[in-house]
């Protein structure tokens, strides 16, 4: 039993190195002058990606293997699982395409999707009762696909973006393109941050009232900011800066506060660093490495058309059989629970999405921004729907 | 009705952009779909008479063209989406436990509670305003549809392949072939391998495929509004039960919403843990010891259905049959007739019985009687062998001291107390004591007797809700069709190549409702061999 988890576990950080490689040689496929060898980079880029695919379908079935139970029960396994499908959502839309430069952004997304996810407790979890259908696997397998599918419109906006904003003076397009790629480099502080504390095993512990009680609550990352009225009983452990805000009142509200608090910091430091290196924004930077090689008109339509072919796909998984499997367990199909609710508002805003372009003939820029608009409903359904508002979802 | 007749000699209705039948762009039209001075026609209904683009004269075509516009629906998508995601800020007033929402979220949230509160967002999704936008959002997909889809139908149908010299210049996928050698025959005959449908008039080529998928979207508004019109219905109690019931283990009980039709009784019911001993679920081992209490493994209540077979007959016992014998767990409901119990909620070890004796105030071991309490039915007065009455004089189901004063929080026997008046034989003044689960008090000081608790019976309570539900049906034919319609919309594209012979050559022009740059990729393919040139993207994109 043990041997299954630690070969999925294997098999997990070799798709995440295979994908890492693969990424290198989408990247070689803008720095070679010649066709020919940029040609050659990019099917050596394509065959890793899905040599990765495949090796972390591996990871996927050992654990089912391991655990009894579909892999995408908590969000460790279930953002592993996203990072999965839009790898493959990417590998699907290359062979239609053959656009490199997806590669290169969709690969890195998908590697700072597993790299977050494994910041969440990995170990295998049992299922609870509401759980035990196989409209879990159904419903969670097809969601995923069709927010993977999705992501891929995301990536393909981010290329027009990059590459089409007019970089030559400050505009709304510049800010924004930079706050996006502020929140990305949010993320990788994030992970930084986690990955090197939990690595020092770092803990400082407090207690605070928590509903009336005394509770002891537990940092591993030195506290910013510590929980409300809370009292630090460590005693190596850095003292708080400021307390969090009273109306933080959950048990570990204050704790995920801190850690928010520290992945914004890392990305300042990130974002600035890497900014006052280039002595330019970073989108303006990228520029110029993308512009030889991108067909705006080519990169619209992949992000269009992954936004047709996964808005069907999201739509089956994330509300029909989601509906269907509510009316199993909980004797209604809809509840409005926050990540019903949420789901409901992805499923308008690409509906939105989908008017606007066929109907009022929303292209290029506003279609771009319309993608990352929809990833970040995406993201935040995933992300602060779960760790903030929750649910019934059992994802936390 | 003012007809126009084009050239080509065609009649088009009143408001047509381009000519149904050759597509020549009807001039004093163009303004409709802001093809004036445009290198390019707008071709997004084949410039059809929509009636919304027709007549803006009457209150009736004004309210028309309000929900037919696009621009209009997705208004309310975005007011839809940005009220949904405030209605998830804090938790809806279902979700906070019974609470009174007046003062919950004042408490628990602060100022911002308050006005989320006051501005009635711990209700939306049961607000009249939210429904207003949904159904508002339904008219709009009723009138955008009918307005736009016959139209387009009739247009499609009455198309031509010999189209107007304008037409085919303004098509954003156009070229001109100077050659005296192009091979209609080859070019026909790669169409027909790509599956298209050629048609052909004086030379002229039609080549189309996949026209259905321009139906994809009226499909899936079809579907929408089915699945709209079942969730209304729910309003209908005929259609929709919907009930909650207790039932305590080996009780019986009407089910509620039944009409006093059905009964059930609940065999037992049983609430399983993962445990880490356990070599199952050994494996869970770490993810047991991180939780703070036990994983829930199992809910279930086993329990039989009876069908009540003296109905009507007013006062007298029902006559039971039993009709289905099952269980109901979490994600499998117990079905039977229309309706579904499903396993919603559950108290643990609520008291069933509970027995006592009297013995000396300082002399356990004496016993002068004893008596045993059903707290589902417990008597006024209870009579001993030994000649002792009990009277009952108050009965807390779920004691609690409340201000010094015992009191009950519910009438759920969850941890029962007794104020007892002790007669001993022949006496007419009793002695009054209270008792109840770890608290025994003789109120009288020079009481001679005191009772004792000998024993209690517990049993779990199982918590089902009572479905009838005649609109799933029909929910999920809107759902089947919504599906449908969509797929048929995005995944196969409605694509056009026209192709007209010229005194020097030929001009080519291809036009798809999506997906540009593989019908360019098609048309490339259709002209291989044949030596019609491959047509210029006339498109330019404002980014």
């Amino acid at each position: 039993m043990g041997d299954w988890t630690a070969i999925s576990g294997n098999l997990l950080y070799a798709a995440f190195f295979i994908y890492l490689i693969a990424t290198f040689f989408f990247a070689g496929t803008i720095r070679d002058k010649k066709k020919g060898k940029s040609r050659i980079a990019g099917n050596i880029g394509i065959t890793l990606a899905i040599i990765g695919f495949i090796t972390q379908i591996g990871y996927f079935i050992t654990r089912w293997i391991a655990s009894g139970h579909a892999p995408i029960s908590n969000l460790f396994e279930y953002t592993t699982f996203f990072g999965m499908m839009l790898v493959f959502a990417f590998i699907v839309l290359y062979f239609i395409y053959r656009v490199d430069l997806l590669g290169l952004f969709a690969l890195p997304i998908a590697l700072l999707l597993i790299a977050f996810a494994s910041m969440f407790p990995t170990e295998i979890s049992p299922l609870v009762p509401s759980l035990q259908s196989h409209w879990l696997y159904i419903h969670v397998t097809t969601a995923s696909l069709g927010q993977g599918i999705l992501s891929v419109s995301f990536v393909a906006g981010l290329i027009f973006l990059i590459s089409q904003v007019d970089q030559s003076k400050r505009s709304k397009h510049t800010i924004w393109l930079e706050v996006v790629i502020y929140i990305i480099a949010v993320t990788l502080a994030f992970i930084i941050v986690s990955s090197s504390f939990s690595a020092t095993n770092y803990e400082a512990t407090f207690e605070a009232p928590i509903e009336g009680q005394q509770a002891e609550i537990t940092y591993n990352m030195p506290a910013i900011t510590g929980p409300y009225n809370g009292e630090l009983i460590s005693e190596d452990a850095m003292s708080p800066l400021f307390q969090a805000p009273e109306w933080m009142r959950g048990e570990d509200a204050a704790k995920k506060f801190n850690t928010f608090l520290w992945a914004l910091l890392g990305g300042v430091v990130l974002y600035w660093g890497t900014r006052l290196i280039l002595r330019k924004r970073i989108a303006a930077a990228i520029q110029p490495l993308l512009n030889k090689k991108v067909n705006p008109e080519l990169v619209d339509e992949v992000s269009y058309r992954a936004v047709a072919i996964g808005f069907p796909v999201f739509t089956l998984g994330a509300l029909i059989f989601a509906m269907i499997w509510a009316q199993q367990a909980w004797d209604r199909f809809w509840g409005w629970d926050p990540k019903e609710v949420w789901a409901l508002i992805t499923f308008f805003f690409y509906a939105a999405y989908l008017h606007l372009r066929l109907s009022r003939g929303w292209q290029g820029m506003k279609s771009a921004w319309l993608a990352v608009g929809g990833f970040g409903i995406i993201m935040f359904n995933l992300i602060a729907v779960n760790l903030i508002i929750s649910g019934l979802h059992s994802y936390a | 009705m003012k007809e126009i007749t084009c050239e080509c000699g065609h009649v088009n209705p009143e408001g047509t952009v381009l000519c149904e039948a050759c597509g020549k762009p009807v001039e004093q039209n163009q303004h409709i779909d802001g093809n004036e001075d445009k290198k390019l026609l707008n071709m997004r209904y084949d410039g059809s008479a929509r009636r919304s683009q027709t007549y803006n004269r009457t209150i009736i075509d004004k309210i028309w063209n309000f929900f037919s516009s696009v621009k209009v629906g997705v208004t309310l998508i975005f007011i839809t989406v940005v009220a949904s995601a405030i209605g998830t800020i804090f938790p809806q007033s279902v979700f906070i436990g019974g609470a009174d929402p007046a003062t919950h979220y004042k408490d628990q949230y602060g100022i911002a509670g308050q006005i989320y509160y006051q501005l009635g967002f711990h209700d939306l999704f049961s607000s009249w305003w939210y429904m207003l936008l949904i159904a508002m959002i339904g008219i709009s997909i009723v009138i955008a549809s009918i307005d736009r889809f016959f139209p387009l139908y009739k247009t499609l149908k009455k198309q031509k392949p010999k189209r107007h010299e304008l037409f085919m210049k303004k098509q954003r996928v156009f070229g001109e072939t100077k050659s005296d050698s192009i091979d209609y025959e080859t070019f026909k005959a790669n169409l027909k391998k790509r599956r298209f449908k050629v048609y052909e008039q004086d030379g002229h080529i039609l080549a189309e495929k996949n026209r259905f998928a321009r139906w994809g979207p009226y499909v899936n508004h079809i579907g929408l509004i089915i699945f709209l019109l079942g969730a209304i219905l729910r309003f209908i109690p005929a259609f929709y039960v919907d009930e909650h019931v207790w039932v305590r283990e080996g009780e019986t009980t009407l089910i509620p919403g039944t009409q006093g039709e059905y009964y059930i009784k609940n065999e037992s019911f049983t609430l399983e843990t993962y445990d880490k001993d356990n070599p199952d679920d050994a494996k869970f081992k770490e993810a047991i010891e991180n939780q703070d209490g036990p994983i829930p493994k199992t809910f279930r209540t086993d329990a039989v259905i009876y069908e009540r077979t003296n109905q009507g007959v007013a006062g007298a016992d029902p006559d039971l049959d039993v009709i289905k014998e099952g269980s109901a767990t979490l994600n499998n409901p117990l079905k039977f007739d229309d309706f579904a119990l499903y396993q919603a909620s559950y108290q643990l070890d609520e008291f069933s019985e509970m027995s006592f004796k009297i013995h000396d105030q300082d002399d356990e071991d004496t016993n002068y009687g004893e008596f045993t309490v059903d707290l589902t039915d417990p008597q006024s007065t209870y009579e001993l062998d030994g000649g002792f009455r009990i009277e009952v004089v108050n009965y807390f189901p779920e004691y609690e001291m409340q201000d010094g004063q015992p009191a009950s929080v519910s009438k759920y026997p969850k941890n029962p107390a007794f104020v007892f008046n002790l007669y001993p034989p022949g006496e007419e003044t009793p002695e009054t004591s209270f008792l109840g689960i770890g608290a025994n008090i003789g109120a009288g000081e020079n009481n001679q007797y005191k009772l004792g608790l000998t024993g209690f019976d517990t049993r779990d309570v199982t918590g089902l809700t009572v479905k009838k539900d005649h609109t799933l049906g029909i929910i999920s034919l809107g759902g089947a069709i919504f599906m449908i319609g969509v797929i048929q919309g995005m995944y196969w594209n409605h694509r056009r190549i026209w192709l007209q012979p010229r005194l020097d050559g030929a001009w080519i022009a291809g036009h798809t409702n999506k997906n540009w740059y593989a019908l360019r990729m098609e048309i490339e393919k259709s002209i291989e061999g044949t030596h019609i040139e491959a047509p210029q993207d006339q498109y330019e994109m404002k980014s």
